[in-house]
């Protein structure tokens, strides 16, 4: 474990050095922006819409870069050769995924933890000042950045045994698909033949539930979110992360580094 | 100490080729090798010839379709081996957001050495490699040749009981192979053990006390650099002058270069020839023996190779 942190701290300073927390910049333009003009058309909502602003503009940037950073984390180092190096010290396989996929989260929530002073600092110039109800808006912050784990999760798996390019797509489209989910094991299950019906709900299961994640509506109306909600949303993400990097582990372990 | 510090039986890499991977490349096949402890092992062979891909299996970078290896006694797989080996990969790149300073800090941290000991194991080594001023620039500004160097330091900065080198000398200038000669021999005066690939073979010649040559994935031979050539004189060459107006003898095997004449004869017909040239008053002034050299014996193998497989290609057809 030693060893994967050695990787994951210098993981977190190529984020750093690469300028990938310049994202912040584009956060505080895009939140200074939204504090004044909402303040002008939307009389009496305000903080709705700043909070949903927000905490979808956390949500975007957070994608964007856990999706091309995700992909990257390996590719990169297989296409440049870095990893070459690096794997000759006694540095076991799946300590270099873990310690790639630790950096980039610890990445991921710092960037995330300073977009949500930003998003605080904005509610309370809206508002003037801070409740307790607000805390809200940090619950759904972190499960912001529980949503981002897995996807980084699902980044490197993709990336560990396709093209970057592909990888982008399946992290991607499976994100699309995990909003969706819910949907899907509403479906009528009744009027379908056993088969398919067995393999819709094995299928509802094992894809990613990426819409349990979301609270914007509960945070934006400033309503709790339930304990056992945050406590069964950090279960899901470390359980489905854990399966997810042992399922990259093995696909990496067993991978040609021509 | 006694024992091989590389032990290779029967190593065999195939690649699958082709839309459905059903067609096999094989990229090296049955080698059987040691490299001995204490030794300076030079693993030599054209470009292609297999040598990239043994050492990659030795490091655990891609794995065998048959046989195994045993380096200082562990099984290849057994990463905590790691620990006692230097590895410098061919045309190396290393994150180049980091200085070659802050790099070799990075992977000094996985030999366990304490904050006092990395920083000063790290400027010894920039020294070493020449770049003890470049240190805190950036990689991305590093030529070809100053990576090769960090390559280098990174490869010998924990101490390693053996150091593998893939195509060490690329890159370089005349000055950095001279100082990557000097690192080698170092090496061995401190009873490590250096394994290097190279196709150039002047270095094989001037480092190693053995070598192995690779050639189309098969080891065609292992030994001394002057045990692999045929150590029979192939004949003997006389350099002399002649006198204003005077005939060259033995014309027909004379070249002329320049106010010199050089002749080669077989060495059972050197005095007769020398008695000759006596005779002409020719001034001798060198009588040197001809051997073949490790270049015309790989050169040798590469052209057998390629004739075989256009034997091969011929009979498909």
């Amino acid at each position: 474990m030693r060893r994967a942190g050695i990787v994951a701290l210098n993981t977190f300073r190529e984020a750093v050095r690469d300028r990938v927390l310049y994202s912040l910049v584009f956060f505080a333009l895009l939140m200074m922006v939204a504090a004044i003009v909402v303040g002008q058309i939307s009389i009496g909502i305000e903080e709705s819409v700043i909070v949903s602003l927000g905490l979808s503009a956390i949500s975007v940037i957070g994608l964007l870069i856990s999706i091309f950073l995700g992909v990257a984390l390996v590719s990169k180092e297989m296409e440049k050769r870095t990893l070459f190096a690096l794997l000759a010290k006694p540095v076991r396989r799946w300590e270099f995924l873990l310690g790639k996929f630790g950096g980039l989260v610890l990445t991921l929530a710092v960037n995330t933890a300073a977009m949500a002073l930003g998003l605080l600092l904005v509610m309370l110039y809206v508002k003037h000042t801070l409740e307790r109800s607000d805390a809200v808006v940090l619950v759904a912050v972190y499960f912001i950045l529980l949503k981002l784990a897995l996807i980084v999760a699902l980044a490197l798996l993709f990336s560990c045994y396709t093209t970057p390019l592909l990888a982008i797509l399946f992290t991607a489209g499976l994100y699309i698909v995990g909003l969706y989910v819910q949907e899907l094991r509403n479906l009528p299950v009744d009027v379908m033949n056993p088969g398919t019906a067995a393999f819709t709900k094995w299928l509802s299961y094992l894809l990613p539930n990426f819409e349990n994640f979301n609270v914007m509506a509960l945070a934006a109306h400033g309503r709790a979110v339930p304990g056992a909600l945050i406590l069964q949303n950090t279960l899901y993400a470390v359980i489905y992360c854990s399966m997810v990097l042992t399922a990259a582990s093995v696909v990496f372990s067993r991978r040609n580094l021509k | 100490m006694p024992g091989s510090a590389i032990e290779i039986e029967n190593l065999t890499k195939e690649y699958p080729f082709g839309f459905l991977h059903l067609r096999k490349k094989t990229s090296l096949e049955g080698l059987n090798m040691q490299v001995e402890t204490g030794e300076v092992f030079g693993f030599i062979g054209p470009n292609g010839a297999g040598k990239s891909t043994t050492i990659k299996l030795l490091m655990g970078l891609i794995f065998p379709t048959a046989g195994n290896a045993r380096i200082l006694g562990k099984p290849i797989s057994d990463v905590e081996m790691h620990r006692d080996i230097g590895y410098l990969p061919e045309q190396p790149y290393f994150y180049d957001y980091l200085t070659a300073a802050e790099v070799l800090d990075y992977f000094a941290r996985f030999h366990d050495l304490t904050a006092a000991d990395r920083k000063e194991r790290v400027q010894r080594m920039l020294k070493k490699v020449g770049l003890e001023t470049a240190g805190k620039i950036q990689l991305r500004k590093y030529s070809k040749g100053m990576l090769q160097r960090v390559g280098l330091a990174q490869a010998i900065l924990h101490d390693p009981k053996l150091v593998i080198l893939d195509e060490p000398m690329s890159g370089l200038d005349p000055v950095g192979r001279r100082e990557v000669r000097d690192i080698i021999l170092e090496l061995k005066r401190d009873g490590k053990t250096v394994m290097f690939s190279t196709h150039i073979l002047s270095d094989a010649e001037v480092l190693c006390d053995r070598v192995g040559v690779i050639v189309g994935g098969k080891l065609r031979g292992v030994g001394a650099p002057g045990q692999m050539v045929d150590m029979k004189t192939q004949g003997m060459e006389i350099v002399f002058e002649l006198p204003a107006g005077s005939n060259a003898p033995l014309l027909s095997k004379v070249t002329k270069m320049g106010e010199r004449y050089r002749l080669q004869v077989p060495e059972e017909e050197l005095y007769a020839a020398i008695e000759q040239l006596r005779g002409a008053g020719a001034r001798i002034h060198s009588v040197t023996q001809v051997k073949a050299t490790l270049e015309e014996f790989f050169m040798n193998l590469v052209e057998a190779d390629r004739a075989q497989a256009a034997a091969v290609e011929v009979n498909g057809k």
